[in-house]
């Protein structure tokens, strides 16, 4: 082992040995804590009870819901564990269930002060270990700093897969269901989605179907064969995208800038008395000239149909500076963005797990 | 026809989408082109997240050098679209309890919720703060003041990274009234608002261009470069 | 640089420049770590933040929301994700905030897929939290998310409806009150938004601002990244404009001060962006030492070269 290395492991292990400390001493590590509320829904009829019962949580109990109020059962309602912690009661017309939403740990300590046996607000397991989970994974990728590793991979690979289904998902649900199939199958999407669906017109329906074409044609694409039929969607997308671009970006980044560019190179500045400010009038003159005089010469940088030399070289070297003071502007506010995404990673650390510091004083007045 | 008509439904299109902007009449034609696009862009994600899929099977089944990271990306794949479009452990919305789909996958608590908040909330968001420990490494090694047009880039980002932060109001705070202009806060707006400003707005112009002449192109059939195999 | 080729036997031998130029990156990572995790300790124990003079950009935002009337709507989109969220999440509040305390009537809406989602935590912590009274579908709603960037938005030029079909709730936009009299993006006299990229600010001036005809007025917040390029759009296309944190930091001591109370303290969530100010300033202090030490470094070894 290198003395690099070794150096790197003594600092690494003070980290650690720092975490497990902190751990022993005082309130200890993060912790979820979570209320638990009633939510009561008044079914409409009986018959929409009954499709009810295929709702994917609440189905034991409210097909029962119509004889008496004694159903009540332990609905698993997913991995989180939040909603599983969930139960499901019914009686004549209604469903309930409970929801665990999160609190700060002073809720928590302030109930158990006042009832020790109290119930209402707990510590919740599965978002306690989705928050260690997390911080696992914020420094599984911030392991990359010090050399790629399987940490950074697998948190690398989870990235992928989870944001890819995320997306699909949110597209189906979101546009999907209640453009596409609310105006192809209006009717199951009324009944197990959107009961408040408004009814499709000709035109939408005849819309949908061509967007559905376009659609199949476009997933042709993930079979062995045939590939080019996914050029029909493309082009409608091309085409589109062009037919939108051309009028906007003449409008707004043409035009308008061209008309924002045109400004008066003296300017007079007036204070509430009336009277010109000379220093105001001056830096502001000198804006506008500046503003002005900047464009023409980036302008002529960027055009290539005549040679950079003599007064069009001269504008292009200027529009060469003003272009590089652009670029050190986007420098500076680059740096600004990624340090303030950086200190927000931390502050999840030394906040919401090491309970190092409590800033929206959750866990102290 | 593996052409033609492509280029035949981009041409439409465009126009469709163009001439909307122009003509009220042919308003309701840029609506129908417009929604059609939008759903014609959420089916993109499931090509997105079946493209991906392939991948990472093919990945598996030929055995390429870490196939074993793409069993993690497939697991958390097929586990969060199981979650998602099955709506796992969500309860019918409260306002339309008789419908079984109702509830938000969105619901506090909700599996779903889960994964946003402890899966995809840290690592995307760290990913993005890595960029601040390589940002410092590059400025410390590449950013020298060779030549006129670097000591411009240099200096101004000097300026801004001093100016938008409190280190300006004590560096050049003190300056007197009439040379506020130089203290680095009111610099800082100066090279934002006029240099900054002139030669974005000159990007901006060339880019409008550029867009609207290949728009152009593509719309009058003549650019036919995207339907692949060369320009003809 | 490899630790192999920092620990060579020769390296005592050469010049002082030489060493420090090939300085394992590993340090200058360690010292952006603390530069930023220690001031976020030092504030996080003595909640102590710096203070803010809320330039012209900043202003327009506060005082174009702060001239509209009571119950005017306001169309605010949510075009980030949590990546994004460390600058944009503090303006986004800030930004509702200030709405919900005008009583404006607040139409959320998304064009990033996980932009429903941020848009429903803001919702949460702002309005159900300190502003309970408001009500959904009458006082605020979350329209949710819809895919085709550019398109939705063209869509929202002509019919706000076929845009967004329903609210995050399920509920038919025909049937939410609070839009009944809404058919189109000009019904609103006010857009914001707070964007990480595409879709965001740029296009929101490109197909909708420009189309609009000056009947609605458009403010944003943005990230560090987009801000340069948005300041062209300024003030003429884009009213009033938050440029990365610290645009978020001048806003929020901006609308803080507005609604302060003699006595009370401001709210820890409300105080955000001004938190992260501090390990701002050393983290760029850091950046500039790093970029002054690099070019020492550069001259040393270009005069050493003349030599």
């Amino acid at each position: 082992m290198t003395r690099q290395a070794k150096t790197w492991l003594v600092i690494g292990a003070v980290f650690v040995a720092l975490i497990v400390a902190r751990g022993m001493i005082g309130q200890g590590l993060g912790r979820v804590y979570v209320k638990r509320t009633e939510v009561t829904a008044k079914l409409p009829d009986a018959a929409a009870v009954n499709s009810a019962a295929a709702a994917p949580s609440a189905s034991a109990s409210a097909s029962t819901s119509a004889a008496t109020t004694a159903a009540s059962t332990q609905a698993t309602a997913g991995p989180s564990g939040a909603s599983s912690q969930a139960t499901t009661q019914s009686s004549a017309a209604s469903i309930s269930w409970q929801e665990w939403k999160q609190v700060p740990p002073l809720e928590f300590a302030a109930a158990q002060k006042v009832n020790a046996a109290q119930t209402e607000i707990t510590l919740s397991w599965p978002r306690t270990i989705g928050l260690w989970l997390a911080a696992f994974f914020t420094l599984a990728i911030f392991s990359f700093l010090y050399a790629d590793n399987p940490c950074y991979k697998i948190a690398e690979s989870l990235v992928v897969g989870v944001s890819a289904a995320y997306w699909g998902v949110i597209g189906f649900w979101d546009t999907l269901v209640p453009k596409m199939f609310g105006a192809l199958t209006p009717g199951l999407v009324k009944s197990l989605v959107q009961p408040s669906l408004v009814a499709p017109e000709m035109l939408q329906q005849i819309s949908m179907v061509l967007a559905l074409v376009l659609g199949v044609m476009m997933l042709w694409r993930l079979l062995p064969r045939g590939g080019w039929i996914s050029a029909w969607p493309l082009a409608f997308i091309v085409g589109v995208t062009a037919g939108l671009k051309i009028v906007s970006h003449v409008e707004s980044d043409l035009m308008a800038q061209a008309a924002a560019t045109m400004k008066p190179l003296v300017v007079s500045v007036t204070d509430a008395s009336g009277a010109t400010n000379m220093w105001d009038s001056w830096w502001a003159s000198v804006a506008n000239v500046l503003l002005v005089v900047g464009v023409i010469c980036c302008l002529a940088y960027f055009f290539f149909s005549v040679q950079h030399k003599g007064v069009v070289g001269g504008a292009a070297r200027v529009g060469i500076w003003y272009l590089m003071i652009t670029f050190g502007a986007a420098f500076g506010f680059t740096v600004m963005g990624r340090i303030a995404l950086l200190a927000a990673r931390l502050e999840f650390l030394f906040d919401d797990w090491l309970w190092l510091i409590d800033p929206n004083h959750f866990r102290s007045l | 026809m593996k052409r033609i008509i492509p280029m035949w439904i981009a041409i439409i299109g465009g126009f469709a989408m163009m001439l909307s902007s122009f003509i009220p009449l042919a308003e309701s034609w840029g609506e129908v082109f417009a929604n059609v696009f939008n759903v014609v862009a959420a089916i993109a994600f499931v090509l997105g997240a079946g493209s991906l899929a392939k991948q990472h099977l093919e990945k598996l089944s030929r055995r390429d050098a870490g196939w074993g990271y793409s069993i993690i990306t497939l697991g958390s794949f097929i586990v969060t679209l199981l979650i998602g479009m099955f709506k796992i452990g969500i309860h019918p919305n409260p306002n339309f309890p008789q419908a079984a789909y109702s509830g938000s996958n969105n619901t506090e608590g909700s599996a779903w919720s889960w994964i946003y908040e402890y899966m995809i909330t840290p690592l995307t968001s760290t990913m993005f703060a890595l960029l601040a420990f390589f940002v410092a490494s590059a400025a410390f090694r590449a950013f020298r003041a060779k030549n006129t047009e670097a000591i411009l880039l240099l200096v101004t980002a000097f300026i801004v990274l001093l100016g938008r932060t409190f280190a300006g109001v004590v560096l050049t705070g003190w300056f007197p009234e009439w040379a506020s202009g130089l203290r680095l806060e009111n610099l800082s707006i100066y090279v934002m608002q006029v240099f900054n400003t002139a030669g974005n707005r000159a990007i901006m112009i060339g880019i409008a261009l550029g867009v609207a002449a290949t728009g152009l192109r593509i719309l009058f059939g003549i650019d036919r470069s995207w339907l692949g195999g060369g320009d003809a | 640089m490899s630790a192999a080729n920092f620990n060579n036997t020769n390296a005592a031998a050469r010049p002082w420049f030489e060493r420090l130029d090939r300085i394992d990156r590993r340090w200058i990572f360690l010292l952006m770590f603390l530069a930023v995790s220690g001031p976020i300790l030092w504030i996080g124990v003595t909640g102590k933040t710096l203070p803010e003079a809320p330039t012209l950009a900043a202003r327009a935002v506060f005082q174009e929301i702060d001239q509209l009337p009571a119950r005017s709507l306001v169309l605010i989109s949510i075009d980030f994700d949590p990546a994004s969220a460390g600058e944009l999440q503090p303006m986004a509040t800030s930004l509702v905030r200030q709405c919900a305390a005008k009583n404006l009537r607040m139409v959320f809406i998304a064009l990033w897929p996980l932009g429903n989602q941020v848009a429903q935590q803001t919702i949460q912590n702002v309005i159900r939290d300190d502003y309970p009274a408001l009500k959904e579908g009458d006082d605020f709603v979350n329209m949710g998310y819809q895919a085709g960037n550019e398109a939705v938005m063209k869509l929202l030029l002509t019919d706000f409806a076929k845009a967004f079909p329903k609210d995050s709730r399920g509920e038919a936009t025909s049937n939410i009150p609070m839009l009944k009299g809404v058919k189109m993006a000009s019904n609103f006299p006010l857009l914001i938004t707070v964007s990480a990229g595409y879709p965001g600010s740029k296009e929101w001036v490109q197909y909708v601002i420009s189309a609009c005809n000056e009947k609605m007025n458009f403010v944003t917040g943005c990230t560090g990244v987009s801000a340069p390029q948005l300041y062209p759009y300024f003030p003429q296309q884009i009213v009033g404009l938050l440029g990365a944190i610290k645009g978020a930091a001048e806003y929020e001591s901006m609308v803080n001060a507005s609604l302060a109370v003699d006595g009370v303290a401001t709210a820890p969530k409300y105080l955000q962006a001004q938190r992260r100010m501090g390990p701002q300033l050393v983290a760029h202090l850091l950046m500039v030492g790093l970029i002054i030490v690099g070019n020492v470094i550069f001259f040393a070894r270009k005069r050493r070269g003349a030599a």
